[in-house]
């Protein structure tokens, strides 16, 4: 099958005008455009002022605030999906897949139902692509997820056709609800309409009323009540086998089609219409385009009068016939029915590759081959990039999650499930996030750690420090740096402190410096930050025998920035006139002095 | 209860095939002549402008989208041609270059408190490298694990790779490598793989009308061993001007992908061969095998730029033709146009910083439809 090929849709920025290039930059989420004039070298060109820049973003963006649910929920049951486990046996499994569809089918059906009920014309166009992918997820449903065999299979896509032709059921409360239902002019229509859908018990209810206006006519009335009564249906549920339905069947359209050759309905146009229906006439049946609207609806309504015991492989032909005969020879198939086409033939590969091309957006192509994936069904079509193309898929959403200001936490899952590029994607993105707050920042950080990601962790982290720095919040940038374990940021740092203390004569940030705890040892200066702040609360505390222990500690561990040595002899000298140092203490401290002194003096 | 009843109307699919874009905001550069570049930092939430008024300007994004002018200063003695930002790890920093044979760093000072409260902050020049003897084309900063380097490329044909060794002081920086390319260059690009497994990398390309030096791509592969930068190929297929070039951010594939805006768009594939050779440790830079991956001549002429997105997933051109055209890749690797923007000419009615009208945007999306929808047969 032929690809999809589109002409790409023309934006246009206002004044730029002609003759002029147009420059652009990438952001997160939107191209920056702009007028500009690009030159050969040793050219020259002037140009006017004041020209603007013109920010550009998809259209998603509008519909993103009410698309946001659909995003979430949809997020909540990806992840369950994701947990579903290897080894249940596969009936389970297949009962919960199908379970699973139907979930993310309610989520489409909530935000179309929150869409039509905000009246933008701008929406209209998002309302219906939604309604196309609903349709199409529920085909896939149907066929691949649940499988249904022959059978099964046509009471499947009769309940398709009903959920996505409701308009019978207001055509008919119209009719009902006239003073006369039997001479309203829909009458006929939707009673057409509900034999179209195979709903025979509301056709025969509406038929009573026409029944009961026509006496004369009694007995044709009364002969097409039993025709309709008595059309099998195929119960899965039952003990008849698939084979005894179909020879009664048979049996039942043999009478219909004896009741056409007597004529018995040959002086009741409408009847003889609907009895032409039963016995699938296709000409009859084409002849209610209007009614069908649809060429798959012809196909299952075809399908039911003609051949109930369809098997899933004998679709495709019938899916085929029927778009040629409904469709105008000279129409083009659209993408939605390429689409459609594809699933009746089976060809799970091209209703992705369709529907990935025809939708821009990307969440419905990557949430729908996740879940057939599950279901094995990609690899039992031996695609070589079958699970790569899932892979594809997730990443294409989660990436266009990721710009987004609260979402992106949501493609963090979708990566943590793509073994192969999601970590390296999940790595390339996060670093983006905009670090507004500190509470985002650790938000991120969180992420980060989580999952190892080391230099993430670290580059956040520096990011931070730096700019604490910038602002003269040391507290905040030793913090930073110690998170980001970064031991010559830390040493920066720290030397700052020491040149806070020598300027005003006290430590700022008392409270971080006191406990570090362990993290002082990330690098010798900040440990000696934390040992001399440590040194003048055992001073202000009149602890002196452990104060002068402590520095001496100091002297001796040659930790002291050079800088620091004369503040740190000066230190001493208060101490040596102390009574309460130790006399050995004493002798240390003039040792350590008289060595320095030497050092300094050198 | 949700109607699903509503079939899909006829063609609704074909609306969803183009991606429609809108301008959600113009901003009112209020630069006195062209404007040359546009570079946004790391996080999206600044930008800086370049133009031929010489000068820069640094805008700010507050949260409510809207974009304020924090700084605007004299840069240069000539048209300034580009302005880049340094990762965020090294503060606020940028460079930018100019036409006055000069590249600059900037640093951004932390304000007075009442500039911080009208939103203003100041900029202070760290260094003015002159080196170069002409005009300098291409200044960008190198991928940072590689510490806060600085590139230049200029129209004497020469590339300067510069360092700061302390990032806290960057009034000091040091020129490390030379090299010259014997063309006259217009840009360079580097590639911003950190893997180990790839040394240090950079393209440059050259608009040298000289047509005896045949390719005007070069790759450039760091050595650990001779510490020096060696040429590592030539793309010989590449003879016309090249006018940007750009590396797209490696996500865990083995080989590189190069854009190039030359007379059309081309991207190459750069595969790393292994090497058979004796030695234990090679002592020249690895051998690339080049294939060309996609090649649109669009843009009817010359193409000027060439970006991609952070993901690369998406290739941007600008080109003679005056539009700006998105390129992106199937999973089955095809590439295709799946966006176009162009300058209309019309003048911009709403003023500057107030997002464009919903009415314009229904009004664009009207126009897409409609160009889609014709050829559309009538009706079912």
């Amino acid at each position: 099958m032929e690809e999809l090929d589109v002409e790409p849709a023309i934006t246009n920025i206002p004044a730029a005008s002609d003759g002029k290039h147009l420059g652009f930059a990438w952001g997160p989420g939107d191209i920056l455009a702009y007028e500009t004039l690009y030159m050969a070298p040793g050219m020259c060109a002037k140009g006017s002022g004041c020209s603007f820049i013109h920010e550009v973003r998809k259209d998603e963006d509008i519909y993103s605030p009410i698309l946001r649910k659909l995003f979430n929920e949809s997020h909540h049951i990806f992840v369950g999906l994701q947990t579903i486990r290897e080894d249940l046996p596969s009936k389970n499994k297949k009962t919960q897949f199908v379970s699973i569809s139907k979930n993310y089918r309610s989520v489409i059906r909530a935000c179309m139902e929150e869409l039509q009920q905000v009246a933008a014309s701008v929406l209209v166009l998002q309302v219906s692509i939604l309604l196309a992918i609903e349709l199409i997820w529920n085909l896939c449903e149907v066929l691949f997820i649940d499988a249904a065999p022959a059978g099964p299979l046509l009471l499947h896509l009769l309940d398709w056709v009903r959920l996505h032709k409701g308009d019978v059921d207001e055509k008919a409360r119209e009719v009902l609800q006239s003073e006369s239902p039997a001479e309203h002019h829909d009458y006929w229509d939707v009673v057409v309409s509900y034999v179209l859908q195979g709903r025979f018990e509301e056709a025969r209810q509406m038929l009573v009323k026409q029944a009961t206006l026509q006496p004369a006519a009694r007995n044709m009335y009364k002969l097409m009540d039993t025709l309709l009564s008595k059309m099998p249906f195929y119960n899965p549920g039952g003990t008849q086998t698939l084979t005894e339905f179909d020879v009664k069947w048979r049996h039942w359209h043999e009478e219909v089609d004896r009741c056409l050759q007597d004529n018995s309905f040959a002086s009741n146009q409408h009847l003889e219409i609907i009895c032409k229906i039963l016995v699938g006439d296709e000409d009859t049946l084409l002849e209610h385009k209007e009614l069908l609207s649809t060429w798959y609806h012809f196909l299952v309504t075809r399908l039911l009068f003609c051949h109930p015991t369809v098997k899933p492989t004998e679709l495709h032909y019938y899916a085929q016939s029927c778009m040629t005969m409904f469709l105008d020879l000279r129409s083009v198939p659209e993408p939605l029915d390429s689409i459609l086409l594809a699933a009746f033939e089976f060809d799970i590969h091209q209703v992705i590759k369709d529907c990935s091309i025809a939708l821009n957006n990307w969440w419905f192509v990557a949430h729908l081959t996740d879940l057939l994936d599950h279901c094995k069904l990609l690899q039992s079509h031996n695609l070589h990039f079958g699970s790569n193309l899932r892979e594809f898929l997730l990443l294409e959403y989660a990436s266009g999650l990721f710009t987004h200001h609260s979402l992106w936490q949501l493609a963090v899952d979708y990566f943590d499930n793509c073994p192969e590029f999601g970590h390296v994607y999940l790595e390339l993105q996060i670093e983006r996030v905009p670090l507004d707050t500190e509470r985002k920042a650790l938000k991120v950080l969180r992420i980060c750690e989580q999952r190892q990601m080391s230099e993430q962790v670290r580059s956040i982290c520096k990011i931070m420090a730096m700019r604490a720095l910038r602002n003269n919040r040391l507290g905040s940038a030793l913090s930073w740096s110690i998170r980001a374990k970064d031991a010559a940021f830390a040493t920066l740092i720290s030397e700052r402190f020491l040149q806070d203390y020598c300027a005003r004569g006290t430590f700022s940030d008392l409270d971080l410096i006191d406990n570090l705890g362990p993290a002082m040892l990330l690098s010798d200066r900040l440990t000696f930050l934390v040992k001399y702040r440590e040194f003048h609360k055992l001073y202000e505390e009149n602890r002196f025998s452990e104060a002068a222990k402590l520095l001496l500690s100091l002297i001796t561990a040659k930790i002291a920035p050079r800088s620091f040595w004369m503040t740190l002899l000066t230190d001493a000298l208060p101490l040596l006139e102390q009574k309460e140092v130790s006399h050995s203490a004493h002798c240390a401290l003039h040792c350590g002095f008289g060595h320095d002194l030497c050092f300094i003096l050198q | 209860m949700c109607r699903t009843d509503r079939v899909p109307t006829a063609g609704i699919l074909w609306l969803a095939l183009v991606v429609i874009m809108f301008v959600a905001r113009s901003i009112a550069a209020d630069h006195k002549d062209l404007i040359h570049d546009v570079s946004y930092d790391f996080h999206g939430r600044r930008m800086a402008t370049c133009s031929s008024d010489q000068s820069v300007k640094v805008w700010d994004r507050s949260e409510n989208g809207e974009w304020h002018c924090t700084a605007s200063w004299k840069t240069h003695s000539g048209s300034v041609w580009r302005v880049t930002w340094a990762h965020p790890e090294f503060g606020q920093v940028l460079a930018s270059c100019s036409f006055d044979r000069t590249a600059a760093v900037w640093e951004e000072i932390v304000g007075e408190s009442n500039d911080k409260q009208r939103g203003l902050s100041h900029w202070i020049k760290r260094t003015t490298l002159v080196d170069s003897r002409t005009s300098v084309t291409d200044v960008k900063f190198a991928p940072k694990h590689m510490g806060l380097m600085l590139t230049t490329c200029s129209a004497d044909g020469v590339v300067r790779i510069y360092e700061a060794p302390d990032v806290m002081n960057l009034s000091q920086w040091s020129l490390q490598h030379e090299i010259s390319c014997k063309l006259s260059c217009s840009c360079i690009s580097w590639n911003p793989s950190s893997s180990r497994a790839h040394p240090p990398m950079f393209a440059v390309g050259s608009d040298d009308s000289n047509v005896t030096y045949g390719g005007k791509v070069q790759i450039y592969e760091y050595n650990e061993n001779t510490r020096k930068y060696a040429k590592a190929e030539t793309l010989m297929t590449v003879t016309d001007a090249v006018h940007d070039i750009a590396f797209a951010p490696n996500l865990g594939r083995s080989f590189h992908v190069l854009a190039i805006a030359t007379k059309d768009v081309r991207i190459f594939k750069l595969v790393p061969m292994r090497s058979d050779r004796k030695e234990s440790t090679s002592t020249g830079p690895t051998k690339l095998e080049v294939q060309i991956v996609a090649q649109f001549d669009n843009h009817n002429s010359q193409v000027w730029r060439v970006s991609w997105n952070i993901t690369s997933t998406l290739l941007a051109s600008s080109g003679d033709d005056g539009c700006v055209r998105l390129w992106k890749a199937n999973y089955m690797d095809n590439w295709k146009c799946t966006g176009i923007l162009k300058g209309d000419g019309s003048p911009l009615t709403s003023s500057s910083g107030q997002p464009t009208a919903m009415s314009t945007i229904v009004g664009s999306s009207v126009q897409t439809s409609q160009n889609a929808l014709n050829g559309m047969s009538a009706g079912r």
